[in-house]
């Protein structure tokens, strides 16, 4: 589903991502840890084809598509979806208005259907009628994130940190309804979804079920394995050890050569 | 004041510049004595076809529908007046002033006449009966929840129109007036002065929507005040969409009596080489008095906007807000956004937050990553920025105020 080759970014004069190579198949789920700055979210950027985000090196490819200068339109358009950390505030542009661009409607009602989406995400109409991220609570951000990306139904999502500032009850639903979005519930080969979950505390992965989890580090991938195992090396020993394990882990395969 | 006052002060006005926008010789435009007068209509929709898209733009309903009343002035005539609901008044107030005495006591008492030279006119012209204007009133008690449509119409060019408006809600009556200013296309030169006052008695409500449908070529000077006495509301919505060759005003709201409520919302698109200089201003005299101003403002092409806002706090425990955003398309355009606070005593709460920018990449790179073009999602921006939700209407006129803003809109984005 998505093939990432060799790639160096650059943010300002900055190179963030170094030779950063990953590969999601179709019907798999991967989760992606790592410290503050090491790059997680200029992945997902990039893949989304931001303007500041400079590829120097290497390719993307989505279903096989060549989409390293697409621009963003065209990759959504692809299948590409994004559910953001910190989405940006449009006065004057409600929620429900987004939900129907989502949808890829070009009237602004907010009818049934959306109402119906909406519901699934525990958002009330008079929420829906909100201007988009404005005055929103952690919680209220992700669970508007979610409502969009169900509406969107993107064959490769990407998740920035579905779970900060969630409490516990929410933490389930948007659990559950990821799982969904990314045919979780599904038998292993009727999966036609894929995803990439960046998450700092990993309460996300209680409620769903991963393939991969990787840890990233300077702008690389610097170690990767089972989810379960990776979750509990971070959890248990933070990713400085988890780090070091991985340092040591390149230092005697380097040695070995 | 008596009528010998009053044109001496307009006299001795009579050369004074305004302190604010560019100075027009209003002799270079002609007075309405010079043209012949207008046919007088049985109905709207007997306006001339090629004028009714015209009326439509501004607003007005050619076919009166869900209209409890409607003026139609054309250059220096009133051509149309008709009121459907009892209890409503709507005519000329040149008509209305030979009808009530008492009327000559409203004139110039929320405008000074001896404001600017463009007061000093109308006072001097009103004297030979050239202008004309709308009054509108609503009796004690009487709610006139269906709008009332008023549009002041020019088709001369080069013609100076002065119309002097009187709008009184008296105690406890609700008054919901729609006005279009609009212009023949033929027209590419051509004044509008104008003068209005309203007076929202104890407990009333007056609720203004007017849509400003100029062209290239029109320059207009407004000069507006209203006076809310105890419980009183006062809602003006002002959108301006269209182009103009400039536009200066300065409308003020006296809050004068107990919880007294004021609220201006501003909504302008500035094209071409249009040099607008636009405000609202808030007195609040009145104990627990009230007033909210929000302006949004786009500025493209070459236009030049100040948008300017102003509350001054007086009486105990009044409070005031002012949000002002302005979005700037181009770099030859120009917005200047002065909010003004003014407090003397301890007890107000005033506040104002203002904003001029460029749309944020940010956001156009949200809306693509939900599937739209950078184009499209330049428009989504730029119709949600203008998006001001509109309060205090009753439902149906909420509704079509929304319609007509969307139309305006159509033009633009």
């Amino acid at each position: 589903m998505l093939e990432i080759k060799n790639l160096t970014v650059q943010v300002g004069c900055r190179e963030i991502l170094r030779d950063l190579s990953l590969n999601i198949e179709r019907g798999e789920v991967h989760v992606l840890f790592g410290p503050n700055g090491c790059g997680k979210t200029t992945l997902l950027m990039t893949l989304l084809g931001f303007p500041n985000y400079k590829v120097t090196r290497g390719s993307v490819r989505l279903k096989g598509v060549e989409i390293t200068t697409l621009p963003t339109n065209e990759r959504v358009r692809l299948g590409l979806g994004m559910s953001f950390q910190h989405p940006p505030e449009i006065r004057g542009v409600k929620l429900g208005e987004m939900v129907n661009i989502a949808l890829g409607r070009k009237e602004g009602e907010i009818d049934a259907e959306v109402v119906g989406l909406a519901r699934r995400l525990n958002i009330s109409v008079a929420f829906l009628n909100r201007d988009v991220n404005l005055g929103f609570s952690g919680g209220e951000v992700k669970r508007s994130e979610i409502l969009q990306l169900l509406a969107q139904s993107p064959d490769f999502i990407m998740f920035d940190e579905p779970d900060s500032g969630v409490d516990i009850e929410n933490i389930e639903l948007i659990g559950e309804v990821m799982s969904e979005l990314l045919d979780r519930n599904k038998m292993p080969s009727r999966r036609e979804k894929a995803g990439l979950i960046i998450t700092h505390s990993g309460s996300i992965m209680r409620h769903l079920n991963a393939d991969r989890a990787h840890v990233m580090l300077d702008g690389r991938i610097a170690c990767s394995g089972m989810p379960d195992e990776i979750t509990r090396n971070v959890m248990a020993n933070g990713f400085e050890r988890c780090v070091e394990l991985c340092k040591t882990g390149r230092e005697n395969k380097e040695g070995l050569e | 004041m008596n009528k010998k006052e009053r044109v001496e002060r307009a006299e001795r006005a009579k050369g004074k510049k305004a302190a604010l926008g560019e100075d027009i010789a209003i002799e270079n435009f002609t007075a309405g004595k010079e043209h012949e007068e207008h046919e007088p209509l049985n109905s709207l929709d007997e306006f001339p076809e090629k004028y009714q898209q015209d009326l439509l733009n501004a607003g007005i309903e050619p076919s009166e529908k869900g209209r409890s009343g409607s003026f139609l002035q054309r250059d220096c005539s009133v051509v149309f007046s008709a009121a459907k609901f009892p209890g409503l008044e709507i005519k000329s107030t040149t008509d209305a002033l030979k009808e009530h005495d008492w009327l000559n006591e409203y004139f110039w008492r929320a405008v000074p006449v001896d404001a600017d030279k463009y007061t000093a006119e109308l006072e001097l012209d009103e004297d030979q009966e050239q202008t004309n204007g709308y009054f509108i009133r609503s009796e004690a008690g009487k709610k006139v929840t269906m709008p009332v449509q008023s549009c002041l119409f020019i088709t001369t060019e080069k013609i100076g129109q002065k119309v002097h408006n009187i709008v009184i809600a008296e105690e406890g009556s609700e008054l919901h007036i729609i006005t279009g200013c609009s212009v023949a296309h033929a027209v590419n030169s051509a004044l509008h002065l104008g003068v209005s006052e309203f007076f929202v008695k104890r407990g009333a409500k007056i609720t203004f929507t007017m849509i400003h449908n100029w062209s290239r070529g029109v320059e207009v000077r407004p000069r507006s005040a209203v006076v809310i006495e105890d419980d009183g509301t006062f809602i003006s919505n002002y959108i301006l969409m269209t182009p103009v060759k400039s536009l200066q005003m300065y409308p003020t709201a006296y809050c004068v009596g107990r919880n007294a409520r004021a609220t201006f919302q501003t909504v302008i698109y500035a094209h071409g080489d249009a040099r607008i200089d636009s405000g609202s201003r808030a007195v609040l005299q009145g104990a627990g008095s009230r007033a909210e101003i929000i302006s949004r403002v786009i500025a493209t092409e070459n236009a030049k906007v100040v948008a300017r806002s102003d509350v001054v706090g007086e009486g105990e425990n009044a409070k005031g807000h002012i949000e002002c955003q302005g979005l700037m398309l181009s770099d030859t355009a120009e917005v200047e956004s002065i909010p003004e606070l003014k407090a003397t005593r301890r007890d107000l709460v005033l506040s104002h937050e203002a904003a001029v920018g460029k749309i944020a990449e940010e956001e156009i790179q949200y809306l693509m990553a939900r599937g739209l073009s950078e184009e499209e999602a330049t428009s989504v921006i730029i119709r949600g920025f203008l998006n001001v939700d509109i309060t205090g209407l009753p439902e149906a006129l909420a509704r079509e105020t929304k319609k007509m803003f969307e139309m305006s809109l159509e033009k633009v984005v």
